[in-house]
C-alpha cells in the first residue's frame, strides 16, 4: 500500500504540473490571440481534465494511507509514529492528521476536493473558472511536491518493523479532535477558492462583481467551517487540556483566528462593491491577505517557529512555505500593480455617518484586531532578532490590547445595521438609537445592581470591567438587532394581516442574506456574553479522601469512593464525586485520570467532567494523586456562561445557513403576501431609516 | 443662550460621571490572594509547559510550586507588583513574565498596535470626508441634472432605485 501511494502522490503531482503549465499557456495564448497548433480552449479543457484527474489521485494517496493505518502497516513510519494496534477506529482516521505527512496530506486532499467541484462547474463561466483552476493547481503543486519530496507520507521505516506503533498523542484521542481538524483545514483550504478566483479575475480584468457572485457562496461556507473549527478547537481545549478556559492566545490558536477576522472584513466589505462598485482594491487585498495568512497559520503550526502548547507536528518545512509564500505574495503584488487600472472605484461615500462608513470601520477595526495578534505571536521572534532575547507574549498582552478593540467591533456591530446606506440624519439616529442605548445602561446598572463591581481587585486584569462593558454592549447590540427585525415585521404584519413571528419569518426570507446576517450577529452577541463570563470564574483545588468534601460557589462535592477501569489502549481511575445543594443531592460527577499504554510506557491524562448548565460550568478535574502524601488532587471550577459560547456558535451557524439560503423572489414574496397587493404599494424597510 | 445653558449642563454631567468613575476605580482595594492570583497570571510556569503560573494544572510541576511558595513570600513581605515581577524576570529571565514589560524595545510591543490604530483610523476618516467631499458636489450635480432633465418615468425610475438602495442587498 506503502507504493501504490507514495505513486498515486506522484501521479497527482504529474496531473497538477500539467494543469498549471497547460492551463497557463492555454490562458496565455487566449489573452494574446496568438496562432497555436493545438486549439488554446481545447488545451485549457485538458488542464482542466488533469485537475479533476489529480482529485483522484490525491483521494487514492489518501485512501492508502488510512487503509494503511487500519491495516496496522507500522513499515510505514507515519503509522509506526502515529498510530497502534489497540487504538480505537475513529482516531485511526485522526492519526491522518494528527502528524505533520498526514496533515500535510489531507490539505492536499481537500484543496482537490474544492479544486474537483470547481471543475465541474466550469461551465458557470468558462474563462474565469480557467484562471481559477490554474491557480489551485499551482497551489497544489506546492503542496503535492512538499508530500513527495520534504514531508512523504508513505516513507518507509528504516531496520526491524515493530509488532506496534508508538500510539497516538493522548491529547488528540478525544471525539472533537475526528471532527475539528478537517473543520479547521476545510476552512484554512477552502479560502484557495476565492483567492483563485480574485486572482483569476484580476489576472483577466474580468468586467463587473461577477466573480464576487461566484464565490459568495464559497467564501461563506469557508467561513462557516473555519468558525467551526475554531470552536470546536476551543471546545477541545476546554474538556481535554484540564485548566479551565477554552482559549489561551496561543499562536496556534492565533494561526487560526487571524484568516477568520481577515475573511469577516472581506464578507462585509464585499458588500460595497456589490452594492457601489467601491473597494475593490481593498477586497483583493483582503482575500490575498486572508490566503497568506491560513499558510501562516500553517507554516506556524508546523515549522516551530514559535512555541506552542500544541503544535503537535513540527519540522524544518518552514523553508518550503517561506518560499512559497513569497511567490504568491510576487504574483499578487505584480498582477495588481499591472492590472490595478481594472480597480477603480465607481463611487465615493457621501457622509461620514452612513452604512459605508460602518463597513469601512468594522474593516479597520478587524484589521486591527488581526495586526494585534500577527504583531503579538511574531514579537517574540522579532525580540530575539533585535535584542538577542525571547520573551513572551500571552494573555495578558491580548486581553489588554485585543479585548478593548474586541468590545469596539461589537459596538460596531450594533451601529452599522441601524445607519442606512449613503447618509442620514441626526433625527434618525436619534430614532434609531435612543433604545439600544436605553438597554445599554439599564444593562449596565442592573450588572452593577447584581454585584458586578469594575473597582475591586484591578478592574481590567481581573476581566471585570471588560465584562461590564461586554453585557451592556452585548445587549444593546442584541436590542439593536431585535429592533430592526420587528420594524420590519411590523410593515408586514400592517399589509397581511399575519401574526409578527410569521411576518419575521416572511420577512427573513424576502432577504436572507442581511437577516441572516443579523442571526450571525445575534450569535456573536451570545458568544461575547459567554466570554465575558469568564471574569467571574473560580476555582478550588484539594486533595480529597473518602468522605471528604469541598465546596464551590452553591455545591458541595463529596468523594464516595475510587474505581478503576482497564482496556488495551489504556488505564483509568475515576474518583465518585457526589454533587449536592443545599443539602440536596444532584448528581454524580466522574472526573477521570488515565494512563495510555505508548511507546512501551505510560503516558497521563485527564478526562475532565463537565455539568453544564445556562448559568455555568461545574468542571472536575481529577490531577492525580499527591507524590508527597499519596492523596487523590481534585480541582474544581465554576466558569458562569460557557454554554453560551457554544450556543452563540450553533446560533451563528443558523444565520450562516438563513444567509445562504437564495431569497424568495420578488414575485413568490407577492404570492405569500397577497393582500399587501391590494392594501398598498409595499412601503420600503430602509435600514435603520 | 439656552443652548449654552444645555451644553454647559450637559458638560458638568460628563465631568461628574468621569469624577465618579474615577473615584470608583482609586478605590479599588486588594487582598493578598487576589494579587497572588492577579500576578499568578501575569507569570509563566517555567517547567516548559507554555501555561500561565496560575493556571498550570500538571501534578508534580517541578516549577510550579517553587514559584508560587516565591510569589507568596514576596506578597507577605510588602512588595510591589512591579518589584515582584522584576524579580522573577532577574531569577528566571524575561520569558517568565507572561507579556512584555512596558521598558525598553519591550515598549514597542505595546505601542504598535495602537499606533497602528490610531494611523489607520485618522487614515480612514481623512479618506472618508475627502470621499464625501467630493461625490457630495458631484452627486449632488449629477441629481439636480438628472432631475431636471428627467421625464416623470425617469424620475421616478431614479426615485426608486434611490429606495431600493436603502432596502435590498445585504445588511
Amino acid at each position: 500500500m506503502a507504493a501504490f501511494g507514495s505513486f498515486a502522490l506522484l501521479i497527482a503531482l504529474a496531473l497538477a504540473a500539467y494543469n498549471l503549465f497547460a492551463g497557463t499557456i492555454a490562458l496565455r495564448l487566449i489573452a494574446t490571440g496568438q496562432p497555436a497548433r493545438i486549439s488554446p480552449e481545447r488545451l485549457a479543457d485538458t488542464a482542466r481534465r488533469a485537475g479533476i484527474a489529480g482529485f483522484f489521485a490525491v483521494s487514492a494517496a489518501a485512501f492508502a494511507l488510512v487503509w494503511s493505518v487500519f491495516a496496522n502497516d507500522f513499515s510505514i513510519t507515519y503509522i509506526m509514529e502515529h498510530s497502534n494496534r489497540a487504538l480505537p477506529a475513529p482516531y485511526k482516521f485522526a492519526a491522518m492528521w494528527s502528524g505533520q505527512e498526514g496533515s500535510l496530506l489531507l490539505w492536499a486532499w481537500l484543496l482537490g476536493t474544492y479544486g474537483f467541484v470547481l471543475r465541474l462547474r466550469h461551465k458557470t463561466d468558462v474563462k474565469l473558472y480557467a484562471y481559477a483552476g490554474t491557480i489551485l493547481a499551482g497551489v497544489q503543486v506546492f503542496f503535492l511536491l512538499i508530500l513527495n519530496f520534504a514531508a512523504p507520507p508513505f516513507a518507509l521505516l528504516k531496520g526491524v518493523i515493530p509488532q506496534d506503533g508508538n500510539g497516538l498523542n493522548p491529547l488528540l484521542q478525544y471525539p472533537e479532535m475526528v471532527i475539528h481538524p478537517p473543520m479547521l483545514y476545510l476552512g484554512y483550504v477552502g479560502f484557495s477558492v476565492p483567492f483563485a478566483f480574485a486572482l483569476g479575475a484580476l489576472m483577466m480584468r474580468y468586467p463587473g462583481e461577477k466573480w464576487i457572485h461566484i464565490t459568495r457562496s464559497w467564501t461563506m461556507v469557508t467561513w462557516l467551517f473555519l468558525t467551526c473549527g475554531i470552536f470546536l478547537g476551543m471546545h477541545w481545549a476546554y474538556a481535554v487540556l484540564g485548566w479551565g478556559g477554552y482559549w489561551g492566545w496561543d499562536p496556534v490558536e492565533n494561526a487560526s483566528f487571524m484568516p477568520w477576522l481577515t475573511g469577516t472584513a472581506f464578507l462585509h466589505s464585499v458588500m460595497m462593491q456589490e452594492r457601489k462598485g467601491m473597494m475593490k482594491s481593498w477586497n483583493v487585498w483582503l482575500i490575498f491577505s486572508t490566503f497568506l495568512l491560513t499558510m501562516l497559520g500553517t507554516l506556524l503550526t508546523r515549522a516551530g517557529l514559535v512555541s506552542s502548547v500544541h503544535a503537535f507536528a513540527q519540522s524544518s518545512i518552514g523553508t518550503w512555505f517561506i518560499v512559497f509564500m513569497g511567490i504568491v505574495l510576487a504574483v499578487c503584488i505584480f498582477t495588481y500593480i499591472y492590472q490595478r487600472g481594472h480597480l477603480k472605484t465607481e463611487h465615493h461615500l457621501e457622509s461620514l455617518v452612513s452604512r459605508e462608513s460602518s463597513f469601512l470601520f468594522n474593516n479597520l477595526v478587524l484589521l486591527t484586531a488581526c495586526f494585534v495578534i500577527l504583531w503579538g505571536t511574531l514579537f517574540p521572534i522579532l525580540s530575539e532578532y533585535v535584542e538577542g532575547s525571547k520573551v513572551t507574549v500571552g494573555a495578558p498582552f491580548y486581553n489588554r490590547v485585543a479585548v478593548p478593540i474586541g468590545l469596539f467591533l461589537l459596538f460596531l456591530t450594533g451601529v452599522g445595521p441601524l445607519l442606512p446606506w449613503r447618509a442620514t440624519s441626526f433625527k434618525s439616529i436619534r430614532r434609531n438609537f435612543v433604545l439600544p442605548v436605553i438597554a445599554l445602561w439599564s444593562t449596565a446598572i442592573v450588572c452593577l445592581g447584581v454585584g458586578v463591581r469594575p473597582w475591586v481587585n484591578g478592574a481590567f486584569s481581573s476581566g471585570n470591567f471588560y465584562a461590564l462593558v461586554a453585557f451592556s454592549v452585548g445587549v444593546a447590540v442584541f436590542t439593536a438587532v431585535l429592533t430592526e427585525f420587528l420594524r420590519g415585521a411590523h410593515v408586514i404584519t400592517r399589509q397581511t394581516g399575519r401574526d409578527l413571528f410569521s411576518a419575521t419569518w416572511l420577512l427573513t426570507r424576502r432577504n436572507t442574506r442581511r437577516y441572516g446576517g443579523y442571526i450571525v450577529h445575534i450569535g456573536v452577541v451570545v458568544v461575547v456574553v459567554g466570554l465575558a463570563g469568564s471574569a467571574f470564574n473560580r476555582n478550588v483545588e484539594t486533595e480529597m479522601g473518602l468522605h471528604d468534601k469541598m465546596h464551590i460557589g452553591p455545591y458541595t462535592l463529596e468523594c464516595t469512593g475510587f474505581t478503576q477501569d482497564s482496556n488495551a489502549n489504556y488505564d483509568s481511575e475515576y474518583a465518585l464525586l457526589d454533587v449536592t445543594k443545599n443539602g440536596k443531592p444532584l448528581f454524580e460527577m466522574t472526573p477521570e485520570k488515565r494512563a495510555y499504554h505508548l511507546g512501551g510506557g505510560d503516558q497521563p491524562q485527564t478526562m475532565v467532567a463537565i455539568h453544564s448548565v445556562p448559568t455555568w460550568d461545574l468542571y472536575v478535574v481529577y490531577e492525580g494523586t499527591n507524590p508527597d502524601t499519596g492523596r487523590p488532587i481534585i480541582k474544581a471550577f465554576l466558569n458562569p456562561l460557557v454554554g453560551w459560547i457554544w450556543a452563540g456558535l450553533v446560533i451563528m451557524v443558523l444565520g450562516t445557513f438563513v444567509a445562504l439560503t437564495p431569497s424568495l423572489s420578488p414575485a413568490v414574496a407577492a404570492l405569500r403576501a397577497p393582500a399587501a397587493r391590494s392594501v398598498a404599494p409595499e412601503p420600503v424597510l430602509k435600514g435603520g431609516d | 443662550m439656552g443652548s449654552l445653558l444645555r451644553r454647559s449642563s450637559w458638560m458638568r454631567s460628563a465631568q461628574a460621571s468621569l469624577l465618579a468613575i474615577a473615584v470608583c476605580f482609586s478605590l479599588g482595594a486588594s487582598d493578598s490572594s487576589a494579587r497572588i492570583d492577579n500576578l499568578g497570571h501575569r507569570l509563566m510556569c517555567t517547567c516548559g509547559c507554555a501555561q500561565l503560573l496560575g493556571e498550570c494544572d500538571h501534578v508534580g510541576c517541578p516549577s510550579r510550586g517553587e514559584e508560587l511558595a516565591t510569589l507568596g513570600t514576596a506578597v507577605a513581605a510588602g512588595q510591589t507588583d512591579q518589584q515582584i515581577l522584576d524579580a522573577f524576570a532577574a531569577k528566571y529571565g524575561a520569558t517568565v513574565l507572561a507579556a512584555p514589560r512596558t521598558q525598553g524595545f519591550d515598549l514597542v510591543a505595546w505601542i504598535a498596535p495602537f499606533a497602528v490604530f490610531a494611523a489607520a483610523l485618522l487614515g480612514t476618516i481623512l479618506l472618508v470626508r475627502r470621499w464625501s467631499g467630493t461625490s457630495g458636489v458631484r452627486a449632488g450635480a449629477a441629481a439636480s441634472n438628472d432631475l431636471a432633465t428627467a421625464s416623470p418615468e425617469e424620475k421616478e425610475r431614479i426615485e426608486r432605485i434611490r429606495r431600493e438602495t436603502g432596502a435590498e442587498g445585504g445588511f
